[in-house]
């Protein structure tokens, strides 16, 4: 592990992150080493992120450093080895809606603390929510929007998964620019995030996650 | 003699402007004709709570309440989003009846929706609208990208007009592609050489391209006499039109249609100083595109709807770096200019309300959305009028009886010493009609002083 490559993502010297990841392939590291740090670092940014001392500009950034590191190390991997993950979740900005910021940060947060998560993108209608929980059999679901439109599409969405029989499978949380425990109960869903690390909270409770590895390490 | 305008105060000149409002002209620029004593009495009643409130100079004499819309008077109307930009006669009857319905103090227009046509024949791709990327029943979104790229700081920088002219526009306007060929204006400068700038206009697509603005233009107009007589409509009956017209905050010019979000988030880190130069090369040209619309409308409120740099958005110190300075740029230059900055705080503002708070006292309006409103108003008390915080869900699926409660909440947390305004907290598409009505007759019953 090289603790100068994790500590430079998670500083955000991006530069210095590309040399260093560059270097360590040229020394014949193992490049799932690399990736390895990669997702050490990852977990620092999205600590920092429940934090509150990281933001947009901070998630973006290493987002865009872990694609270039991953780019960089990709011809080199034989095999993709399977990260251990906590749990699956489905997510997607509901129909009508091509709103998409705040969807992608949760989906960023959500895959840093270990989930895996199926992102449908925008203006999903409800029969293919219902299609993917069939064949993805996540055990959360995310629907996020932006427009008060939104809140009818989302029940729609809720009404749609009840009514093809796969509702007790799956949890389903909303979130979104105005949405609010009245729009929690008018829409039928189990719970409703403020942010992204409130969704993170309700995966990892849903799928019986205590405590992410880094909270813990935070708290030791 | 009256004073030329170069003399006037900051505070003579948002004087006059006020008195502008409160004087309204018709189409032929004579005074409007109001419908009845009652009407004009009515009129100037409302322009003066609002003025009153904006001001902090003394009490209004009640809590003015207004209702700021999006598609929501449409659909109400019983229309689609498509219908309310296409069909311009439709659009106006259905704003009238949604004004004379709830009767607030002042209404914003109905300009949200925007002549569909026109976005047509100009090809627009910055935004997805009803028919044309969103189905018919939903309101038009944006369509954010990379429209401007990451090296071209410096040509936005050192000519920024001619940057929208032949770098930006042409993207996001599919039928303005052919202004990339444009000459360089400066370059006209004398007899000897003036000819070689002509020549682009030869071009048959550049001829094209002045053919759709032309055509552009007339949509435009033919959309803004409806909109417009359904202004002097509802003046003449008594309820003013509050905007006078609007601007941006620089660092929104450049994170929602230029760079995009990811675009200007990654500036931050890799190109700061450039970043920090853009947006100050903006602030002369956001001042004057509010004060130039503010003088044309004669109305002093000058809309600023504020997005990147909300809570969680940014760190408090990027905000203090990167949002606030020359936002607060643009604002004082409105202020000296005698316009009162409306900026609306989308979403949460909780952690910059201390950062705001650095500006002259009673020239500002701020509309605020989730931020909690008793820290807002403590933060700004005698320093800016603070309007809304009726939150959207609540106007969507509450009942009447809990949104009069939120009101009332509002009436005791915010009002103590004026400077208050009661509205909606952000625009809205959807909402029961009788919690809108709760809204106002709450103020219009409990807002007394």
């Amino acid at each position: 592990m090289s603790k100068k490559l994790v500590t430079a993502i998670a500083e955000m010297e991006e530069q210095q992150a590309l040399d260093l990841a560059a270097d360590l392939l040229a020394k014949k590291t193992d490049p799932l080493v690399i990736l390895d740090d990669c997702r050490a670092a990852m977990e620092i940014v999205g600590q920092r992120f429940e934090a509150g001392t990281y933001f947009l500009p901070e998630l973006l950034l290493a987002g865009e450093m872990l694609a270039q590191i991953t780019d960089l190390v990709k011809p080199k991997l034989k095999k993709t080895q399977a990260m251990q993950r906590h749990g699956k979740v489905l997510i997607g900005t509901v129909k009508g809606d091509i709103h998409d910021i705040g969807k992608n940060i949760v989906t960023f947060m959500l895959d840093v603390n270990g989930f895996e998560v199926r992102d449908l993108g925008v203006d999903v209608p409800p029969e293919k929510f219902v299609e993917a929980i069939r064949e993805f059999q996540p055990e959360v679901v995310g629907l996020s929007g932006f427009l008060t439109l939104a809140y009818e599409a989302m029940k729609d969405t809720i009404e749609c998964v009840k009514s093809s029989g796969l509702r007790d499978n799956v949890k389903i949380m909303i979130g979104g620019g105005q949405v609010s425990e009245e729009i929690r109960t008018y829409t039928g869903a189990d719970a409703y995030g403020r942010d992204a690390m409130a969704g993170v909270t309700l995966a990892r409770q849903w799928t019986g996650v205590k405590q992410s590895h880094s909270a813990k390490k935070a708290k030791a | 003699m009256e004073k030329k305008s170069k003399e006037l105060s900051a505070d003579e000149k948002q004087e006059a402007l006020f008195q502008r409002w409160l004087n309204p002209k018709g189409p032929d620029g004579s005074d409007l004709q109001f419908q009845s004593p009652e009407a004009k009495k009515a009129y100037r009643a409302r322009v003066t709570r609002i003025k009153d409130a904006i001001q902090l100079r003394k009490l209004p004499d009640r809590v003015p309440v207004v209702l700021l819309p999006s598609f929501f008077p449409y659909y109400h109307g019983g229309m689609t989003p498509q219908e309310a930009m296409y069909d311009y006669d439709k659009l106006g009857a259905a704003f009238k009846k949604f004004i004379q319905e709830f009767a607030p103090d002042a209404h914003i227009g109905a300009t949200a929706p925007g002549p569909g046509r026109m976005f047509e024949i100009l090809d627009y791709k910055l935004y997805s609208w009803p028919g044309h990327g969103v189905a018919p029943e939903h309101p038009y979104q944006c369509n954010e990208g990379e429209y401007m790229k990451a090296d071209e700081y410096d040509a936005l920088i050192q000519d920024p007009t001619g940057y929208f002219l032949n770098g930006y526009l042409p993207r996001v306007w599919g039928a303005l592609q052919p202004l990339q060929m444009l000459p360089f204006f400066p370059g006209i400068l004398e007899m000897y050489g003036a000819a070689y700038n002509f020549i682009p206009f030869a071009i048959p697509p550049v001829q094209a391209a002045l053919k759709a603005l032309m055509d552009a233009g007339t949509e435009a107009l033919k959309w803004a006499m409806a909109t417009g007589a359904i202004e002097g409509e509802l003046a003449a009956a008594g309820y003013p039109q509050m905007l006078g017209g609007f601007t941006k905050a620089p660092f929104d010019v450049i994170g929602d249609t230029l760079r995009g979000t990811k675009g200007i988030m990654l500036d931050l880190y890799r190109q700061p100083e450039k970043l920090l130069e853009a947006m100050e090369a903006l602030v002369p040209l956001m001042v004057k595109m509010g004060v130039g619309a503010a003088q044309l409308n004669g109305k002093p409120i000058i809309f600023i709807p504020l997005h990147k740099g909300a809570d969680g958005f940014l760190s408090d110190e990027q905000f203090k770096k990167f949002y606030w300075p020359t936002l607060r740029k643009v604002m004082l230059g409105l202020i000296e200019q005698g316009c009162v900055p409306f900026p609306a705080a989308e979403g949460g503002y909780t952690s910059r309300l201390k950062a705001i708070r650095n500006i002259p006292a009673g020239k500002t309006l701020w509309m605020i959305d989730q931020t909690d409103m008793a820290k807002a108003k403590k933060a700004l008390d005698g320093i800016a009028c603070v309007l809304g915080n009726v939150p959207l869900s609540l106007l969507s699926v509450g009942t009447p009886e809990q949104v009069k409660e939120y009101a009332m909440n509002l009436l005791e947390s915010a009002n103590g010493s004026g400077g208050f305004i009661m509205s909606n907290g952000a625009f809205f598409d959807q909402a029961k009609p009788e919690n809108l009505t709760a809204i106002v007759e709450t103020a219009k019953k409990y807002g007394k002083y």
